[in-house]
Protein backbone atom coordinates (compact mmCIF):
# COMPACT_ATOMS: atom_id res chain seq x y z
CA UNK A 1 0.00 0.00 0.00
CA UNK A 2 0.99 3.63 -0.40
CA UNK A 3 2.74 5.36 2.49
CA UNK A 4 -0.15 7.61 3.53
CA UNK A 5 1.93 9.12 6.36
CA UNK A 6 3.96 10.82 3.63
CA UNK A 7 1.01 11.62 1.39
CA UNK A 8 -1.45 13.07 3.91
CA UNK A 9 0.67 16.15 4.82
CA UNK A 10 0.57 17.12 1.12
CA UNK A 11 -3.17 17.82 1.47
CA UNK A 12 -3.82 20.95 3.57
CA UNK A 13 -7.53 20.19 4.01
CA UNK A 14 -6.80 16.90 5.79
CA UNK A 15 -5.25 18.82 8.68
CA UNK A 16 -8.60 20.30 9.62
CA UNK A 17 -11.34 18.74 11.69
CA UNK A 18 -14.90 17.81 10.79
CA UNK A 19 -17.28 18.22 13.71
CA UNK A 20 -14.40 17.95 16.18
CA UNK A 21 -12.96 14.77 14.66
CA UNK A 22 -10.17 13.87 12.26
CA UNK A 23 -11.52 14.54 8.76
CA UNK A 24 -12.23 11.14 7.24
CA UNK A 25 -12.93 12.05 3.63
CA UNK A 26 -14.55 9.10 1.86
CA UNK A 27 -16.40 10.90 -0.94
CA UNK A 28 -13.63 10.74 -3.50
CA UNK A 29 -15.86 9.46 -6.27
CA UNK A 30 -17.63 12.84 -6.01
CA UNK A 31 -14.47 14.92 -5.92
CA UNK A 32 -10.94 14.51 -4.62
CA UNK A 33 -9.02 16.81 -2.32
CA UNK A 34 -6.13 18.83 -3.74
CA UNK A 35 -2.45 18.55 -2.85
CA UNK A 36 -0.33 21.59 -2.08
CA UNK A 37 1.55 21.11 -5.38
CA UNK A 38 -1.66 21.64 -7.38
CA UNK A 39 -2.73 24.63 -5.29
CA UNK A 40 0.78 26.09 -5.64
CA UNK A 41 0.79 25.54 -9.41
CA UNK A 42 -2.35 27.67 -9.74
CA UNK A 43 -0.95 30.40 -7.48
CA UNK A 44 2.33 30.28 -9.40
CA UNK A 45 0.53 30.60 -12.72
CA UNK A 46 -1.34 33.73 -11.63
CA UNK A 47 1.71 35.13 -9.86
CA UNK A 48 4.11 34.78 -12.77
CA UNK A 49 2.56 33.71 -16.09
CA UNK A 50 -0.97 35.04 -16.46
CA UNK A 51 -1.92 36.36 -19.90
CA UNK A 52 -4.38 35.28 -22.55
CA UNK A 53 -3.18 32.26 -24.48
CA UNK A 54 -2.50 31.75 -28.20
CA UNK A 55 -2.67 35.41 -29.16
CA UNK A 56 -0.27 37.73 -27.36
CA UNK A 57 2.91 38.72 -29.18
CA UNK A 58 4.74 39.32 -25.92
CA UNK A 59 6.81 37.07 -23.69
CA UNK A 60 4.23 36.77 -20.92
CA UNK A 61 1.58 35.52 -23.33
CA UNK A 62 4.05 33.02 -24.71
CA UNK A 63 4.73 31.77 -21.17
CA UNK A 64 0.99 31.38 -20.51
CA UNK A 65 0.54 29.51 -23.78
CA UNK A 66 3.49 27.27 -22.99
CA UNK A 67 2.03 26.45 -19.56
CA UNK A 68 -1.36 25.65 -21.10
CA UNK A 69 0.09 23.51 -23.89
CA UNK A 70 2.42 21.71 -21.48
CA UNK A 71 -0.68 20.61 -19.59
CA UNK A 72 -2.10 19.22 -22.85
CA UNK A 73 1.07 17.22 -23.37
CA UNK A 74 0.75 15.88 -19.80
CA UNK A 75 -2.85 14.74 -20.39
CA UNK A 76 -1.85 13.09 -23.67
CA UNK A 77 0.95 11.19 -21.93
CA UNK A 78 -1.24 10.28 -18.95
CA UNK A 79 -3.85 8.40 -21.00
CA UNK A 80 -1.52 7.49 -23.92
CA UNK A 81 -3.54 9.63 -26.34
CA UNK A 82 -3.23 9.07 -30.09
CA UNK A 83 -1.75 12.56 -30.45
CA UNK A 84 -1.60 15.70 -28.35
CA UNK A 85 -3.88 17.36 -30.95
CA UNK A 86 -6.44 14.78 -29.89
CA UNK A 87 -6.70 16.32 -26.41
CA UNK A 88 -9.43 18.98 -26.16
CA UNK A 89 -9.66 20.83 -22.88
CA UNK A 90 -13.18 20.99 -21.46
CA UNK A 91 -14.82 21.75 -18.13
CA UNK A 92 -14.96 18.05 -17.34
CA UNK A 93 -16.49 14.75 -18.33
CA UNK A 94 -19.99 16.18 -18.72
CA UNK A 95 -18.89 18.81 -21.19
CA UNK A 96 -16.69 16.31 -23.02
CA UNK A 97 -19.62 13.96 -23.59
CA UNK A 98 -21.91 16.83 -24.57
CA UNK A 99 -19.27 17.89 -27.07
CA UNK A 100 -19.30 14.47 -28.72
CA UNK A 101 -23.12 14.36 -28.72
CA UNK A 102 -23.43 17.93 -29.97
CA UNK A 103 -20.80 17.64 -32.69
CA UNK A 104 -20.20 14.05 -33.86
CA UNK A 105 -23.68 13.00 -32.82
CA UNK A 106 -25.57 15.81 -34.53
CA UNK A 107 -23.55 15.31 -37.72
CA UNK A 108 -23.93 11.53 -37.88
CA UNK A 109 -27.02 10.31 -36.03
CA UNK A 110 -30.19 10.17 -38.12
CA UNK A 111 -33.84 9.28 -37.66
CA UNK A 112 -34.24 5.62 -36.79
CA UNK A 113 -30.65 5.21 -35.55
CA UNK A 114 -29.84 4.02 -32.06
CA UNK A 115 -27.35 5.04 -29.39
CA UNK A 116 -26.35 2.43 -26.81
CA UNK A 117 -25.73 3.29 -23.15
CA UNK A 118 -25.66 1.03 -20.09
CA UNK A 119 -27.85 0.86 -17.02
CA UNK A 120 -24.81 1.69 -14.87
CA UNK A 121 -24.02 4.93 -16.66
CA UNK A 122 -23.91 8.24 -14.83
CA UNK A 123 -26.61 10.71 -15.91
CA UNK A 124 -23.88 12.63 -17.76
CA UNK A 125 -23.43 9.65 -20.11
CA UNK A 126 -27.19 9.18 -20.57
CA UNK A 127 -28.88 12.56 -20.77
CA UNK A 128 -26.75 14.06 -23.60
CA UNK A 129 -27.65 11.00 -25.72
CA UNK A 130 -31.34 11.33 -24.83
CA UNK A 131 -31.28 14.98 -25.92
CA UNK A 132 -29.51 14.04 -29.17
CA UNK A 133 -31.89 11.18 -29.93
CA UNK A 134 -34.98 13.27 -29.20
CA UNK A 135 -33.72 15.89 -31.63
CA UNK A 136 -32.95 13.32 -34.33
CA UNK A 137 -35.81 10.88 -33.90
CA UNK A 138 -33.30 8.24 -32.84
CA UNK A 139 -33.51 5.81 -29.91
CA UNK A 140 -31.49 5.37 -26.73
CA UNK A 141 -30.99 1.66 -26.00
CA UNK A 142 -29.99 0.95 -22.41
CA UNK A 143 -28.03 -2.27 -21.87
CA UNK A 144 -28.97 -4.19 -18.73
CA UNK A 145 -26.64 -5.17 -15.91
CA UNK A 146 -26.21 -8.58 -14.30
CA UNK A 147 -27.24 -9.45 -10.74
CA UNK A 148 -23.71 -8.85 -9.49
CA UNK A 149 -23.38 -5.44 -11.12
CA UNK A 150 -21.61 -5.96 -14.42
CA UNK A 151 -22.63 -5.02 -17.94
CA UNK A 152 -24.77 -7.89 -19.26
CA UNK A 153 -22.73 -8.97 -22.27
CA UNK A 154 -25.58 -10.90 -23.90
CA UNK A 155 -27.80 -7.86 -23.74
CA UNK A 156 -24.89 -5.76 -24.99
CA UNK A 157 -24.66 -8.14 -27.95
CA UNK A 158 -28.40 -7.83 -28.62
CA UNK A 159 -28.16 -4.04 -28.55
CA UNK A 160 -25.38 -4.18 -31.14
CA UNK A 161 -27.58 -6.12 -33.56
CA UNK A 162 -29.41 -2.86 -34.32
CA UNK A 163 -26.11 -1.44 -35.64
CA UNK A 164 -26.02 1.57 -33.31
CA UNK A 165 -24.16 4.70 -34.36
CA UNK A 166 -22.69 5.27 -30.90
CA UNK A 167 -21.91 2.96 -27.99
CA UNK A 168 -21.26 4.75 -24.68
CA UNK A 169 -20.22 3.13 -21.41
CA UNK A 170 -18.29 3.91 -18.22
CA UNK A 171 -14.82 2.44 -17.75
CA UNK A 172 -15.50 2.38 -13.99
CA UNK A 173 -18.98 2.71 -12.47
CA UNK A 174 -19.31 5.52 -9.95
CA UNK A 175 -22.18 3.77 -8.18
CA UNK A 176 -20.95 0.17 -8.13
CA UNK A 177 -17.20 0.41 -8.56
CA UNK A 178 -17.32 -2.10 -11.42
CA UNK A 179 -14.28 -1.97 -13.70
CA UNK A 180 -15.70 -2.75 -17.13
CA UNK A 181 -13.77 -4.63 -19.84
CA UNK A 182 -13.40 -1.47 -21.92
CA UNK A 183 -11.23 -2.94 -24.67
CA UNK A 184 -13.57 -5.89 -25.17
CA UNK A 185 -16.67 -3.66 -25.26
CA UNK A 186 -15.02 -1.29 -27.69
CA UNK A 187 -13.98 -4.14 -29.99
CA UNK A 188 -17.52 -5.54 -30.06
CA UNK A 189 -18.97 -2.10 -30.71
CA UNK A 190 -16.54 -1.44 -33.55
CA UNK A 191 -17.40 -4.76 -35.14
CA UNK A 192 -21.00 -3.54 -35.21
CA UNK A 193 -19.91 -0.30 -36.88
CA UNK A 194 -20.34 2.06 -33.90
CA UNK A 195 -18.03 4.69 -32.49
CA UNK A 196 -17.33 4.25 -28.79
CA UNK A 197 -17.48 6.88 -26.07
CA UNK A 198 -15.89 5.96 -22.75
CA UNK A 199 -16.82 7.85 -19.59
CA UNK A 200 -13.46 7.98 -17.86
CA UNK A 201 -14.51 10.11 -14.89
CA UNK A 202 -13.94 7.28 -12.40
CA UNK A 203 -11.11 5.46 -14.16
CA UNK A 204 -8.75 8.36 -14.84
CA UNK A 205 -8.02 9.10 -11.16
CA UNK A 206 -7.51 5.50 -10.16
CA UNK A 207 -6.14 3.29 -12.94
CA UNK A 208 -3.42 3.34 -15.54
CA UNK A 209 -5.46 4.34 -18.59
CA UNK A 210 -4.31 3.56 -22.14
CA UNK A 211 -6.87 4.80 -24.65
CA UNK A 212 -4.96 3.24 -27.54
CA UNK A 213 -5.06 -0.16 -25.87
CA UNK A 214 -8.78 0.24 -25.15
CA UNK A 215 -9.12 1.43 -28.74
CA UNK A 216 -12.16 3.58 -28.00
CA UNK A 217 -12.91 6.61 -30.18
CA UNK A 218 -13.64 9.18 -27.48
CA UNK A 219 -12.55 9.22 -23.84
CA UNK A 220 -13.83 11.81 -21.36
CA UNK A 221 -12.22 12.76 -18.05
CA UNK A 222 -12.67 15.23 -15.19
CA UNK A 223 -9.72 16.82 -13.44
CA UNK A 224 -11.43 17.50 -10.13
CA UNK A 225 -11.73 13.80 -9.28
CA UNK A 226 -7.98 13.34 -9.82
CA UNK A 227 -6.47 16.04 -7.57
CA UNK A 228 -6.93 18.86 -10.10
CA UNK A 229 -9.19 21.93 -9.91
CA UNK A 230 -12.91 21.87 -10.52
CA UNK A 231 -13.64 22.99 -14.06
CA UNK A 232 -10.67 21.11 -15.51
CA UNK A 233 -11.15 18.20 -17.84
CA UNK A 234 -10.54 16.84 -21.30
CA UNK A 235 -11.95 14.99 -24.24
CA UNK A 236 -9.39 12.63 -25.74
CA UNK A 237 -10.24 11.52 -29.26
CA UNK A 238 -8.85 9.98 -32.40
CA UNK A 239 -7.56 12.99 -34.35
CA UNK A 240 -9.18 11.93 -37.65
CA UNK A 241 -12.59 11.97 -35.98
CA UNK A 242 -12.01 15.44 -34.55
CA UNK A 243 -10.83 16.68 -37.95
CA UNK A 244 -14.08 15.58 -39.57
CA UNK A 245 -16.35 16.94 -36.83
CA UNK A 246 -18.11 20.32 -36.99
CA UNK A 247 -17.29 22.81 -34.22
CA UNK A 248 -19.14 22.71 -30.91
CA UNK A 249 -18.95 26.27 -29.61
CA UNK A 250 -18.45 29.19 -31.95
CA UNK A 251 -16.31 32.13 -30.88
CA UNK A 252 -12.78 33.38 -30.64
CA UNK A 253 -9.80 31.04 -30.84
CA UNK A 254 -11.70 28.31 -32.70
CA UNK A 255 -11.65 30.12 -36.06
CA UNK A 256 -9.16 30.43 -38.88
CA UNK A 257 -10.81 33.27 -40.86
CA UNK A 258 -14.07 35.08 -40.17
CA UNK A 259 -15.86 36.54 -43.18
CA UNK A 260 -19.06 38.60 -43.06
CA UNK A 261 -21.29 35.62 -43.57
CA UNK A 262 -19.20 32.55 -42.80
CA UNK A 263 -16.02 31.37 -41.15
CA UNK A 264 -13.38 28.71 -41.47
CA UNK A 265 -12.09 26.72 -38.56
CA UNK A 266 -8.85 26.55 -36.67
CA UNK A 267 -6.85 23.30 -36.51
CA UNK A 268 -7.72 20.68 -33.92
CA UNK A 269 -7.84 20.78 -30.94
CA UNK A 270 -8.36 24.58 -31.03
CA UNK A 271 -11.43 24.17 -33.27
CA UNK A 272 -13.20 22.89 -30.14
CA UNK A 273 -11.83 25.43 -27.68
CA UNK A 274 -13.81 28.57 -28.46
CA UNK A 275 -13.37 31.41 -25.99
CA UNK A 276 -10.65 32.05 -23.43
CA UNK A 277 -9.93 28.69 -21.83
CA UNK A 278 -9.60 27.91 -18.15
CA UNK A 279 -5.82 28.06 -18.18
CA UNK A 280 -5.41 27.78 -14.39
CA UNK A 281 -7.47 24.58 -14.46
CA UNK A 282 -5.30 23.10 -17.20
CA UNK A 283 -2.14 24.08 -15.33
CA UNK A 284 -3.54 22.53 -12.15
CA UNK A 285 -4.43 19.37 -14.06
CA UNK A 286 -0.88 19.16 -15.36
CA UNK A 287 0.47 19.42 -11.79
CA UNK A 288 -1.99 16.77 -10.59
CA UNK A 289 -0.85 14.40 -13.32
CA UNK A 290 2.79 14.89 -12.32
CA UNK A 291 1.86 14.12 -8.70
CA UNK A 292 -0.03 10.93 -9.66
CA UNK A 293 2.71 9.78 -12.03
CA UNK A 294 5.28 10.16 -9.26
CA UNK A 295 3.18 7.92 -7.01
CA UNK A 296 2.66 5.44 -9.85
CA UNK A 297 -0.84 4.61 -11.08
CA UNK A 298 -0.42 0.89 -10.51
CA UNK A 299 0.34 1.58 -6.84
CA UNK A 300 -2.60 3.97 -6.63
CA UNK A 301 -4.95 1.30 -8.01
CA UNK A 302 -3.56 -1.40 -5.70
CA UNK A 303 -3.87 0.90 -2.66
CA UNK A 304 -7.53 1.69 -3.32
CA UNK A 305 -8.43 -1.88 -4.13
CA UNK A 306 -6.91 -3.01 -0.85
CA UNK A 307 -8.85 -0.35 1.08
CA UNK A 308 -12.07 -1.36 -0.68
CA UNK A 309 -11.42 -5.04 0.04
CA UNK A 310 -10.82 -4.28 3.70
CA UNK A 311 -13.87 -2.01 3.97
CA UNK A 312 -16.10 -4.65 2.37
CA UNK A 313 -14.70 -7.31 4.67
CA UNK A 314 -15.21 -5.21 7.81
CA UNK A 315 -18.64 -3.84 6.86
CA UNK A 316 -19.87 -7.30 5.87
CA UNK A 317 -19.32 -8.45 9.45
CA UNK A 318 -22.12 -6.10 10.54
CA UNK A 319 -25.47 -7.83 10.30
CA UNK A 320 -27.93 -5.96 8.11
CA UNK A 321 -25.31 -4.47 5.79
CA UNK A 322 -25.77 -5.06 2.06
CA UNK A 323 -22.84 -4.32 -0.25
CA UNK A 324 -23.57 -3.62 -3.93
CA UNK A 325 -21.37 -4.32 -6.92
CA UNK A 326 -19.24 -7.23 -8.11
CA UNK A 327 -16.89 -9.24 -5.90
CA UNK A 328 -13.88 -8.65 -8.11
CA UNK A 329 -12.95 -6.27 -10.94
CA UNK A 330 -13.87 -3.36 -8.78
CA UNK A 331 -12.26 -0.04 -7.94
CA UNK A 332 -12.17 1.78 -4.60
CA UNK A 333 -15.92 2.40 -4.43
CA UNK A 334 -18.01 0.67 -1.75
CA UNK A 335 -21.78 1.19 -2.02
CA UNK A 336 -23.90 -0.17 0.82
CA UNK A 337 -27.17 0.00 2.69
CA UNK A 338 -27.73 -0.84 6.34
CA UNK A 339 -31.00 -2.45 7.40
CA UNK A 340 -33.83 0.02 6.95
CA UNK A 341 -31.71 3.04 7.88
CA UNK A 342 -32.05 5.55 5.09
CA UNK A 343 -28.65 6.44 3.58
CA UNK A 344 -29.21 10.14 4.34
CA UNK A 345 -29.60 9.36 8.00
CA UNK A 346 -26.45 7.24 7.83
CA UNK A 347 -24.54 10.08 6.20
CA UNK A 348 -25.71 12.55 8.86
CA UNK A 349 -24.73 10.20 11.68
CA UNK A 350 -21.33 9.40 10.16
CA UNK A 351 -20.61 13.08 9.62
CA UNK A 352 -20.84 13.66 13.37
CA UNK A 353 -17.77 11.43 13.66
CA UNK A 354 -16.00 13.32 10.89
CA UNK A 355 -16.72 10.64 8.29
CA UNK A 356 -17.83 12.12 4.94
CA UNK A 357 -19.66 9.70 2.66
CA UNK A 358 -22.15 10.22 -0.14
CA UNK A 359 -25.79 9.20 0.23
CA UNK A 360 -28.30 9.27 -2.58
CA UNK A 361 -28.75 8.05 -6.13
CA UNK A 362 -25.24 9.11 -7.24
CA UNK A 363 -26.64 10.51 -10.51
CA UNK A 364 -27.51 6.95 -11.56
CA UNK A 365 -31.29 6.75 -11.23
CA UNK A 366 -31.73 3.98 -13.86
CA UNK A 367 -29.24 1.86 -11.89
CA UNK A 368 -30.98 2.55 -8.56
CA UNK A 369 -34.28 1.36 -10.07
CA UNK A 370 -32.61 -1.87 -11.11
CA UNK A 371 -31.05 -2.36 -7.69
CA UNK A 372 -34.50 -1.79 -6.21
CA UNK A 373 -33.32 0.96 -3.87
CA UNK A 374 -34.04 4.69 -3.76
CA UNK A 375 -30.55 5.46 -2.53
CA UNK A 376 -27.34 3.92 -1.25
CA UNK A 377 -24.54 5.07 1.02
CA UNK A 378 -21.18 5.13 -0.73
CA UNK A 379 -17.66 5.22 0.64
CA UNK A 380 -14.99 5.85 -1.98
CA UNK A 381 -11.25 5.90 -1.42
CA UNK A 382 -8.20 7.69 -2.69
CA UNK A 383 -4.49 7.91 -2.15
CA UNK A 384 -4.63 9.63 1.26
CA UNK A 385 -7.11 7.23 2.84
CA UNK A 386 -5.77 4.61 5.21
CA UNK A 387 -6.82 1.84 7.56
CA UNK A 388 -7.64 4.39 10.28
CA UNK A 389 -10.28 5.83 7.93
CA UNK A 390 -11.87 2.41 7.57
CA UNK A 391 -11.85 1.97 11.35
CA UNK A 392 -13.64 5.32 11.69
CA UNK A 393 -16.16 4.33 9.01
CA UNK A 394 -16.97 0.99 10.58
CA UNK A 395 -17.20 2.42 14.10
CA UNK A 396 -19.57 5.18 12.96
CA UNK A 397 -21.74 2.73 11.01
CA UNK A 398 -22.06 0.56 14.14
CA UNK A 399 -23.09 3.66 16.10
CA UNK A 400 -25.81 4.38 13.56
CA UNK A 401 -27.08 0.84 14.04
CA UNK A 402 -27.26 1.34 17.80
CA UNK A 403 -29.06 4.67 17.46
CA UNK A 404 -31.65 3.27 15.07
CA UNK A 405 -31.95 -0.04 16.87
CA UNK A 406 -30.94 -2.17 13.90
CA UNK A 407 -30.58 -5.73 15.17
CA UNK A 408 -26.85 -6.36 15.64
CA UNK B 1 -23.57 12.07 20.29
CA UNK B 2 -25.71 14.62 22.15
CA UNK B 3 -26.70 16.64 19.08
CA UNK B 4 -27.44 13.42 17.22
CA UNK B 5 -29.69 12.52 20.13
CA UNK B 6 -31.39 15.89 19.69
CA UNK B 7 -31.91 15.20 15.99
CA UNK B 8 -33.06 11.61 16.29
CA UNK B 9 -35.29 11.97 19.34
CA UNK B 10 -37.18 8.90 20.44
CA UNK B 11 -40.47 10.24 19.08
CA UNK B 12 -38.86 10.71 15.65
CA UNK B 13 -37.35 7.23 15.63
CA UNK B 14 -40.71 5.82 16.67
CA UNK B 15 -42.66 7.60 13.93
CA UNK B 16 -39.99 6.60 11.41
CA UNK B 17 -40.40 2.96 12.33
CA UNK B 18 -44.19 3.07 12.75
CA UNK B 19 -45.50 5.95 10.69
CA UNK B 20 -49.09 6.96 11.51
CA UNK B 21 -51.70 7.54 8.80
CA UNK B 22 -49.38 5.73 6.41
CA UNK B 23 -52.06 4.93 3.87
CA UNK B 24 -53.48 5.85 0.53
CA UNK B 25 -56.80 7.65 0.95
CA UNK B 26 -59.07 6.66 -1.93
CA UNK B 27 -61.67 9.23 -0.91
CA UNK B 28 -59.22 12.15 -0.73
CA UNK B 29 -60.47 15.29 -2.42
CA UNK B 30 -57.05 16.97 -2.20
CA UNK B 31 -53.76 15.39 -3.22
CA UNK B 32 -50.20 16.56 -3.57
CA UNK B 33 -46.85 15.12 -4.39
CA UNK B 34 -43.61 16.32 -2.82
CA UNK B 35 -40.11 15.71 -4.18
CA UNK B 36 -36.66 16.43 -2.93
CA UNK B 37 -34.70 15.83 -6.11
CA UNK B 38 -31.34 16.22 -4.39
CA UNK B 39 -31.77 13.29 -2.05
CA UNK B 40 -34.66 11.43 -3.64
CA UNK B 41 -37.25 11.88 -0.88
CA UNK B 42 -40.75 11.49 -2.32
CA UNK B 43 -44.13 11.79 -0.65
CA UNK B 44 -47.70 11.29 -1.84
CA UNK B 45 -50.16 13.13 0.37
CA UNK B 46 -53.91 12.51 0.49
CA UNK B 47 -56.23 14.93 2.28
CA UNK B 48 -59.97 14.77 2.81
CA UNK B 49 -61.34 18.26 3.47
CA UNK B 50 -64.97 18.58 4.57
CA UNK B 51 -66.48 21.94 5.44
CA UNK B 52 -63.06 23.50 5.79
CA UNK B 53 -61.84 20.81 8.16
CA UNK B 54 -59.25 18.10 7.51
CA UNK B 55 -61.43 15.09 8.25
CA UNK B 56 -58.85 12.53 7.16
CA UNK B 57 -55.27 12.52 5.91
CA UNK B 58 -52.81 9.90 4.76
CA UNK B 59 -49.40 9.71 3.14
CA UNK B 60 -47.20 7.27 1.33
CA UNK B 61 -43.54 7.21 0.52
CA UNK B 62 -42.37 4.78 -2.14
CA UNK B 63 -40.17 2.05 -0.61
CA UNK B 64 -36.96 3.54 0.72
CA UNK B 65 -37.64 7.04 -0.55
CA UNK B 66 -38.04 8.70 2.80
CA UNK B 67 -35.33 9.30 5.38
CA UNK B 68 -36.17 9.14 9.07
CA UNK B 69 -36.63 12.90 9.31
CA UNK B 70 -38.95 13.25 6.32
CA UNK B 71 -41.01 10.20 7.22
CA UNK B 72 -41.38 11.07 10.92
CA UNK B 73 -42.19 14.65 10.01
CA UNK B 74 -44.95 13.51 7.65
CA UNK B 75 -46.31 11.13 10.27
CA UNK B 76 -46.34 13.69 13.07
CA UNK B 77 -47.83 16.27 10.73
CA UNK B 78 -50.77 14.03 9.90
CA UNK B 79 -51.42 13.54 13.62
CA UNK B 80 -51.15 17.26 14.28
CA UNK B 81 -53.61 18.38 11.59
CA UNK B 82 -56.16 15.57 11.49
CA UNK B 83 -59.56 16.87 12.60
CA UNK B 84 -58.38 20.48 12.52
CA UNK B 85 -59.62 23.33 10.33
CA UNK B 86 -57.43 23.78 7.25
CA UNK B 87 -56.68 27.28 8.49
CA UNK B 88 -55.15 25.88 11.68
CA UNK B 89 -53.00 23.52 9.64
CA UNK B 90 -51.56 26.48 7.74
CA UNK B 91 -50.87 28.22 11.07
CA UNK B 92 -49.05 25.11 12.34
CA UNK B 93 -47.02 24.97 9.13
CA UNK B 94 -45.97 28.60 9.70
CA UNK B 95 -44.97 27.78 13.28
CA UNK B 96 -43.06 24.66 12.18
CA UNK B 97 -41.21 26.50 9.44
CA UNK B 98 -40.44 29.33 11.81
CA UNK B 99 -38.97 26.90 14.32
CA UNK B 100 -36.69 25.33 11.70
CA UNK B 101 -35.58 28.81 10.64
CA UNK B 102 -34.43 29.44 14.22
CA UNK B 103 -37.64 30.82 15.72
CA UNK B 104 -39.80 29.71 18.63
CA UNK B 105 -40.37 26.03 19.38
CA UNK B 106 -43.47 24.70 17.62
CA UNK B 107 -46.34 23.36 19.74
CA UNK B 108 -46.85 19.79 20.89
CA UNK B 109 -44.90 16.88 19.48
CA UNK B 110 -43.70 19.05 16.59
CA UNK B 111 -41.15 20.41 19.07
CA UNK B 112 -39.24 17.16 18.54
CA UNK B 113 -37.91 18.63 15.30
CA UNK B 114 -36.11 21.52 16.98
CA UNK B 115 -32.93 19.41 16.81
CA UNK B 116 -33.02 19.63 13.00
CA UNK B 117 -31.96 23.26 13.28
CA UNK B 118 -28.39 22.13 14.02
CA UNK B 119 -28.36 20.16 10.74
CA UNK B 120 -29.04 22.65 7.91
CA UNK B 121 -28.72 19.92 5.27
CA UNK B 122 -31.73 18.15 6.79
CA UNK B 123 -34.20 21.06 7.09
CA UNK B 124 -35.63 20.30 3.65
CA UNK B 125 -36.35 16.75 4.79
CA UNK B 126 -38.40 18.03 7.73
CA UNK B 127 -40.31 20.57 5.64
CA UNK B 128 -41.17 18.35 2.69
CA UNK B 129 -44.49 16.94 3.97
CA UNK B 130 -45.65 20.37 5.13
CA UNK B 131 -45.03 21.89 1.73
CA UNK B 132 -47.02 19.06 0.19
CA UNK B 133 -49.86 19.73 2.65
CA UNK B 134 -49.80 23.42 1.80
CA UNK B 135 -50.02 22.58 -1.91
CA UNK B 136 -52.87 20.13 -1.30
CA UNK B 137 -54.85 22.68 0.68
CA UNK B 138 -54.26 25.27 -2.04
CA UNK B 139 -55.50 22.65 -4.49
CA UNK B 140 -52.33 23.08 -6.46
CA UNK B 141 -51.93 20.33 -9.02
CA UNK B 142 -48.21 20.85 -9.64
CA UNK B 143 -45.89 18.62 -7.58
CA UNK B 144 -43.93 20.61 -5.02
CA UNK B 145 -40.21 20.29 -5.06
CA UNK B 146 -37.68 21.39 -2.49
CA UNK B 147 -35.85 23.09 -5.32
CA UNK B 148 -38.68 25.43 -6.27
CA UNK B 149 -39.93 26.63 -2.90
CA UNK B 150 -37.66 29.45 -1.85
CA UNK B 151 -38.24 29.02 1.85
CA UNK B 152 -37.74 25.29 2.11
Amino acid sequence: MLDTRRIRPDFPILAQQENGHRLVYLDNAATSQKPRKVIDAIVHYYSFHNANVHRGAYALAVAATDAYEAARTAVARYVNAWAREGVVFTRGTTESINLVAGSWGRANVRRGDSVVVTAMDHHSNIVPWQILCQEKGATVRMVEITEDGRIDLSDFGRALEAKPKIVAFPYVSNSLGTVNPAAQLSKLAHAAGAVTVVDGAQSSPHLRVDVQAIDCDFYALSGHKMLAPMGSGALIAKPALLEAMPPYHGGGEMIERVWDDHSTWNKIPHKFEGGTPNVEAAVGLGAAITYLEQLGLDKVAAHEQELARLAIERLSQIEGITIYGPRDHRAGVVPFTYGDIHPHDLATILDRDGVCIRAGHHCTQPLMRRLGVAATARASFYIYNDVDDIDALVTAVRKAGELFGVPA
Amino acid sequence: MSDLGELYQQVILDHNRNPRNFKQLESANRRAEGNNPLCGDRIQLYVQVEGGTISDIGFQMPQGSGCAISKASASLMTEAVKGKPAQDAETLFAAFRDMLAGGAIAPGKLAAFSGVRAFPSRIKCANLAWHALHAALQNSAAPVTTESAKDF
